[in-house]
Parts: C-alpha cells; structure tokens; sequence
C-alpha cells in the first residue's frame, strides 16, 4: 500500500514537470499581424541610475528616455544631424543669447501642456546641486550654473540666472560665453521637457515615468521589466510603428542572445564578443553592425615631465605607426572596430566634421618608420612603454597585448610595450584624475551629442572636464574658442578641424578605433536601425 | 536541549558580527564606490562629493560600519544607487532564489538519496558501478558547462524549455535550472549515502532487525536509512547556505533574478549597500542552516543528547 502511494507520488511529479515545460515551450509570441499592433521583445540592461532625464548617462537609461520623451532637438537615426523637434524657433544674433520658441499642441502623456516652463523647470532641476542630477554638467554653458552649481559648498541659487520664460511658448537662455552650435546639443535626453507631476510627486513619477513620447509606461517592474505601449495620442510625426515594447532585463548578453535565437526574443542590442562568429549563420543575415560615436584612444600623462620634452612628439607618433589597427580589429574585435583614421567618428558624417584621413601617415602601421620616429624622439622614455588599462570590464588585456606586440615587432624589441592593469575601473579612474599615471593609457570617448565640439573640446581643451592627460595647447584653445563663436555652422566646423589639426600635429593622443554598434533580430521584426548613439531607433520597428 | 539552542544563538551574536565587519571592509577596500556609480564617464567634483555626503561614504570607515549596522536593526538595509531601498531588492530576489534552493535541494533529496540507497545495497554490482562513474562525471564538469549545455539542448535545440526564465520566475520555470544547481552537491549525496548504508548494513542493530523477522522495506527505511543519514543531512544543511550565495552562475545563465544577480551587480557597480545587506541575510540564512541541521541529529539519533 504505502509502495503504491509512492509511485502515485512519483508519477504526479514527473506529470507536472512535463506539463510545466510544455507550458514552458510554447510562449507568448508578440507578433499580431502587420497591422502595428505588435510587441517588440527587446533585451535591456539594469539602469545604473534613477530614471530621470538629466540623470541618466548610460546607455540602457538612455534607451528608455529616447522611447518617453521628444526634446527641442532630436537627432536624425540615420545622419546624426540636429533636426527641430519642440522647437518652433531657435534665433540668436550673437551667439550668447538665444531666444526660443516651442511649438504649440504638444501635451505630455498626461494631458499636461508642454509650455517654456515645463523646459524651465527641467533644466533648473537637472542643474541644481541638491539634485545629485549626473548630467548637470550639460547645463555648465548656461548663466548662473556656478550659482546652483559650484565647484565647492552650497549654492547660492536654486534657478539659473540665464533662463527666462518670456510667454506661455517662448523663453530665453543667456550663455556664459559664444557657443553658436549650443542648439545642436538640445536633442540630448537631459533637455527634455518635464511634467508638473515629476515636481509634485518625485517618488511615483520616478517609479514609472511620464514623458511626451510616441510610447507611455505601462508597467514597470525594477530590474526584471519595463513594459512600454504605443501612445495613440501622441501628436509628433515620429508615431510609434509598433504596438510597444517589452524591455527586458537579462543577467548576461549570452543569455539574451541565446533566447533570441530560440526566438523568445525579438532584438538584441549588444551581441556577445564569443557570438560574432556565428552571428550570420544564425540569425541569416539579421546582424547590424554599424559605427557608434564612440572613439577609443591612447592618452599620454602630460604631466609627467619625460612623456613632455621638445621632441616626445616624434615618439608619441612613431608609436601611433607602430600599431597595426587593421589586424587587431580584424582578429581581436571580428570587425566591431573601425581602425581610426581620425578623433572623431563616422557618425558625424562629412559635414558635421568627420574627416577620413585626416591623421595621414601617422595612424598607418610603418614599422621601419615608427622605429626612426622613436629613436628620433629620444627613444622611449624609461625604456619601455606601459599601457594603463583596468582589468575588471571590458576585456582590454586581449587588446592591450595585441598593441604591444604590434609595437615590440616594430620596434624590434620585446620588451618595448607590456600592459599595465589596474584591478577595478574605480581604481583605474581615481589613478587617473591623482595624475598618477606613468605611461599611456586607455582612453575612450562616447560622445554626448553627434558635435564635432564634443570629441575635441571636453577632451584637449586646458583643463577640461575629460582631458585625462593634463593636454594643454594655447593654439588649439584658440582656435576652440573661435569655433565657437562663429556662427556659421560650416565656418564653425572647419575651424574645428584646424584645431584637430593641431591635435594631430602634437599626437596629444593616439587614436585606435572607432566602435560600432552591434544588434542581432529576429525574423519577426524588420526596419530595424541603431542610432549614432548605438540604441536601437524602437519607433521605426515593424512587428509582421 | 533549551540550554543547548540559547548557548548556539549567543554563539552567532559574534560570528554574525565578524561576518558582516569584515564583508564591510572588504567592499571598501575595492575601490571608490562613487567612480562605480558614475559609470564609464566621471561625475563632476561637486556632485561626487554630495553622493559621498548622501551615501555616508566621506565619514571613516568604523563609522560607516556602526551606522549601518544601527540601521540594519531598525529593518533599513540603505538604498541601492539605482533609488531603490536594498529591502525593496531583497523582497524580489530572495523569493526567486528560496524556490529554486528549494527545487535544488528536493533534486538533492530525491535523487541523490534513492540513488545512494540503491547503489549502498547493491555494493560492486553494475547499477553501482554505472552510478559512481555518472556522479565522477558530474562532480569533475563545471556548472557552467552543463548548465549551458541543457540550456542549448533543451532551449534552442529541442525547444522543450525556455532558455531563459521569465520575471515571475515559477517552480516549473526552474527545475532544470534547479537541477544545474544542484547537480554537483547531488552527486556528493549520493556518494555519501552510499558510503554510510553500506557501512550501517553490517551493524548489529540492522541485522537483528533482520531477524526479528521485519519486512525488508522497513528495515531499511526505519533502521537503516534513519541511521545513515546524519552525515547527509549535515551536508544538506550546510549546502542550503551555499546554494543561494553560490547560484551566481547558474542565475547568470537561466537569467535567474535572484540572490546571485543582485550580489553580482552590487560587486560590478561597487555598491556597498547592496553587496553587504545581501552577504548579511546570507550569513543569517547559514547561520539559521547550521542550528536546524544540530538540532536534527538528536531527531535522527536519540542517543546524541545535548546538555
């Protein structure tokens, strides 16, 4: 008898199991038809951060702000160029004070009216200390910000000074110095407009934001899923071409990518370095692998006085030349890399300030060269160079070591370059910013908005808030300036190029290559596209 | 046996101290929180100095410590850098990772004891032999390799599961995760068992059992089995502590949301309230584990007796 209970017990379990898994095998496909009703499945990351538009500087952050809010600007997912979006009218005669015009009928998800105020606001907030907002810095050219922002103590001030609401749909903004191509940064996520709910009720809005997207927020579960729904009253021409989207968060890339190839998910924005091997025999083509605007280089430690004499430029180029960029994209990075050729990036394309070419000879791989240039420049300083890199994230050692071996072969000497790895990135950093580095070191740059002004001035201009090698140069600071406060955009960009022809005659540092983008999808969804930001462009998919 | 239990709780007072002290240190010692919060691009002085303000990290480390500690006994656990209140991090992941320790420890139970059983009675014959190598093989294969491996076969090959679990994370969503994890601690209790019923079979007691005339079944049950398994229960027990600290890989590869991601994510961002309210219910959970599994023995064995 008791035997008997057991098997029953026995069959009962496996019974369950099998019908668990059944159920678990079939799933819930997000396809209905090509009629723009479907779900896209996505994969997503947990957010660093609150999800608050001026705080919010990582990339699966940024994803959500782009899906839930349209700012003055918004860049083209194709050419990067600054288009109008809320903005009506942005005038300036001078290059200081600009007066802007929003555009009437636009209305947050709510039914709130997007007014000058509610930009006003935004923008007060995000710069405000007490905020704690990351991305305050982007405020830094407005008037007033070192009185709601100072470097030390409290503020004196919670309103920038150079914000002015002038009519229920105009306001003005004030600079503290010329910068004529300020309105192509408004299309960046910490400019968006906020609601008054945001202000009256911080903890709910942040626990499931409202924005004045093509999508609204239906549901919200921290660190596991955000579901997001097609705004049907969305009043912009950039409607929703989908039902909606289900983000997902996953542990680890791998895991994504597997269950998008088991089709239980739809778009993967980040495909694992150890897939791209398989990745079109997989998914049959359905790969993308476009440039982002992300620059990788080598910086140099100018305060350190032997990587600083007279003739260290030669050496910073021979060692530029001894990098052999198009094998180590080619076999370290399955060609996710772009070899540089320059210190911006592709996605500012010709007449934003991209320039193929522009670092000549000195970013071709010329062994015999790069050994003479060396030699020239007093050859190495300490006799051997050590690549500072943080061992953590990343994979960097595999890179790292590729380039000095590309150096050791050229120079003819193996224990011309090894690398230096610094445990954590923390680590890495606060070496950086204690000026204790004693060679060159990794260095990357995600542009903040597709400007030619962004890959040069936060990174070489004295004292800037990026330069991480303590780079200074009068001519090259001039000639920012000038750039600046020209304002024809064309003129503007040209005298940027001049001043990254200075940057390229001092090496001020040796660029690498540019990274791109990669996204896998399925045979479910099509027209689909990353940004110059690298995030998928969500509003164009098409759910068949 | 009332003496016994309050002298254990007094003796993890200190244990439980120690533990979260030095977990406490070691997360401060491994870098700048405020750079890992910042992420690959830097905060500006100003705001990096009042995150450190806000967070408590500008005051001395024993400070900290004390602070925190003060905390944790009013039910406050911090907030995590994303906003959320470590607590809020805890009621979602400890869930998930409770149900697949549980799923993990009846595979444990199940299998690996019957399997102990029948290859303890059955000493040298084929299904012992076949079950020892099996268990040699599991035990020298990586986690991750089979847990990848079902993955692929089941999920992507087959289509019998899904590769991944979903959010709500069911019973039936993680047996074969539960299997994964579970799969090296099982062939060490099957192993175990063995051992310990071909040990008991010869003992004086199983033998008169025998010759009282008692039915097979409950000799084996009743005398035999209950005799044996005090060295399996003390693994199990121990195990369950180790199961919800160590399913960082297995949660990593069926996109488990539990215990182990969010201990994983605090030890990539830095963050320290994470990482030491985690390791301190973990500590307790072991702690917890320990106590039953001693108090079990005398369940098992009247003669231990505890003064």
């Amino acid at each position: 008898m008791r035997g008997a209970t057991h098997a029953k017990w026995a069959v009962c379990a496996v019974a369950v199991a099998l019908a668990a898994t059944a159920c678990g095998g079939g799933g819930n496909s997000g396809g209905s038809g090509g009629d723009g009703s479907g779900v896209v499945r996505s994969s997503w990351g947990d957010p660093q951060n609150p999800l608050e538009p001026a705080n919010t500087n990582e990339v699966q952050g940024g994803k959500v702000m782009d899906m839930l809010f349209r700012g003055l600007k918004r860049y083209n997912s194709k050419t990067g160029a600054a288009e109008d979006m809320l903005a009506d009218k942005i005038e300036t005669t001078d290059s200081i004070n600009f007066k802007i015009t929003v555009k009437d009928g636009w209305t947050f998800s709510n039914g709130e009216k997007v007014t000058a105020q509610s930009f006003v606001d935004a923008w007060n907030y995000g710069a405000d200390l007490r905020n704690n907002q990351k991305n305050a810095y982007f405020f830094g050219q407005i008037d007033g910000y070192d009185k709601v922002h100072p470097d030390s103590g409290t503020p004196s001030a919670t309103n920038l000074s150079g914000l002015k609401v002038t009519g229920p749909l105009t306001f003005s903004v004030k600079l503290n110095q010329k910068f004529s191509l300020w309105p192509d940064t408004l299309g960046y996520a910490a400019f968006a407009p906020l609601p008054k709910a945001f202000f009256d009720n911080h903890a709910a809005w942040v626990s499931k934001p409202i924005g004045n997207g093509p999508y609204t927020i239906e549901s919200y579960t921290k660190g596991s899923q955000m579901s997001l729904r097609k705004w049907d009253a969305y009043p912009g021409t950039d409607k929703a071409q989908n039902g909606g989207v289900d983000l997902k968060v996953y542990t680890d890339n791998n895991t994504a990518y597997t269950d998008l190839t088991a089709g239980n998910l739809d778009l993967v924005d980040d495909v694992p370095a150890s897939q791209l091997k398989n990745v079109n025999a997989d998914l049959n083509g359905r790969y993308i692998n476009t440039p982002a605007g992300i620059i990788q280089t080598l910086a140099f430690p100018f305060y350190d006085p032997a990587w600083n004499k007279a003739d260290s430029d030669k050496v910073r180029k021979g060692l530029s030349m001894a990098i052999n960029r198009k094998q180590i994209t080619e076999t370290i990075f399955q060609k996710t890399r772009t070899p540089a050729t320059d210190w911006t990036s592709p996605v500012l394309g010709k007449d934003g300030g991209f320039q193929d070419g522009l670092c000549g000879d000195s970013c071709d791989y010329n062994p015999g060269e790069a050994k003479k240039l060396v030699q020239e420049g007093g050859g190495i300083p300490g006799g051997q160079v050590k690549i500072g890199y943080n061992a953590d994230t990343g994979s960097h050692k595999e890179w790292v070591d590729a380039v000095c071996n590309s150096i050791n072969n050229a120079l003819g000497n193996d224990k011309a370059c090894v690398g230096l790895p610094t445990g954590t990135f923390a680590d890495f950093r606060n070496k950086i910013t204690q000026k204790k580095m004693s060679g060159p070191f990794r260095a990357g740059w995600q542009m903040d908005y597709p400007l030619i002004q962004n890959f040069l001035q936060p990174l070489y201009y004295t004292n800037a808030s990026s330069n991480d090698g303590k780079w200074s140069n009068k001519e090259f600071d001039k000639l920012v300036d000038q750039a600046n406060a020209e304002s024809d955009r064309a003129k503007a960009v040209k005298i940027f190029q001049q001043a990254e022809g200075v940057v390229r005659d001092n090496m001020a540092a040796i660029p690498l290559w540019y990274q791109n983008g990669s996204a896998g999808y399925s045979d479910k969804v099509s027209n689909v596209a990353l940004n110059p930001f690298s995030v998928p462009v969500y509003n164009e998919i098409k759910v068949s | 046996m009332g003496r016994y239990v309050i002298r254990r709780l007094l003796q993890m007072i200190p244990v439980f101290f120690g533990a979260t002290l030095l977990i406490f240190l070691m997360v401060n010692v491994m870098g700048d929180p405020i750079a890992g919060l910042c992420g690959e691009k830097q905060c500006d002085p100003a705001t990096a100095a009042q995150l450190e303000k806000e967070f408590g990290l500008d005051k001395p480390v024993w400070q900290q410590y004390l602070t925190y500690m003060g905390n944790v006994f009013t039910g406050d656990f911090g907030t995590a850098f994303n906003g959320q209140k470590v607590t809020e991090l805890m009621a979602a992941a400890f869930p998930v990772t409770i149900r697949l320790t549980i799923v993990a420890i009846l595979f444990e139970i199940v299998i690996g004891i019957s399997l102990g059983v029948v290859t303890g009675l059955r000493r040298g014959r084929p299904v012992d032999t076949t079950v020892l190598l099996l268990t040699l093989v599991v035990i020298s294969v990586p986690t991750f390799v089979t847990g990848l491996l079902l993955q692929l076969l089941l999920g992507v090959e087959w289509g019998i599961i899904k590769p991944a679990v979903s959010t709500e994370a069911t019973f039936s969503e993680l047996i074969v995760p539960g299997l994964v994890l579970a799969s090296v601690s099982l062939a060490y209790v099957t192993r175990l068992t063995r051992t310990s019923i071909a040990e008991n079979r010869r003992a004086d007691y199983v033998r008169t059992a025998i010759a009282k005339g008692l039915p097979r079944r409950r000799v084996i049950v009743r005398h035999l089995l209950r005799n044996s398994l005090i060295p399996v229960v003390t693994f199990i027990g121990t195990d369950i502590g180790a199961l919800m600290g160590g399913a960082i890989v297995t949660e990593r590869i069926f996109n488990i949301h539990g215990v182990g991601y969010q201990l994983y994510q605090g030890i990539v961002r830095q963050n320290t309230q994470t990482v030491v309210g985690f390791v301190t219910v973990l500590v307790l959970v072991f702690l917890t584990a320990n106590l039953i599994v001693d108090l079990l023995y005398a369940v098992l064995d009247p003669r231990i007796r505890y003064a």
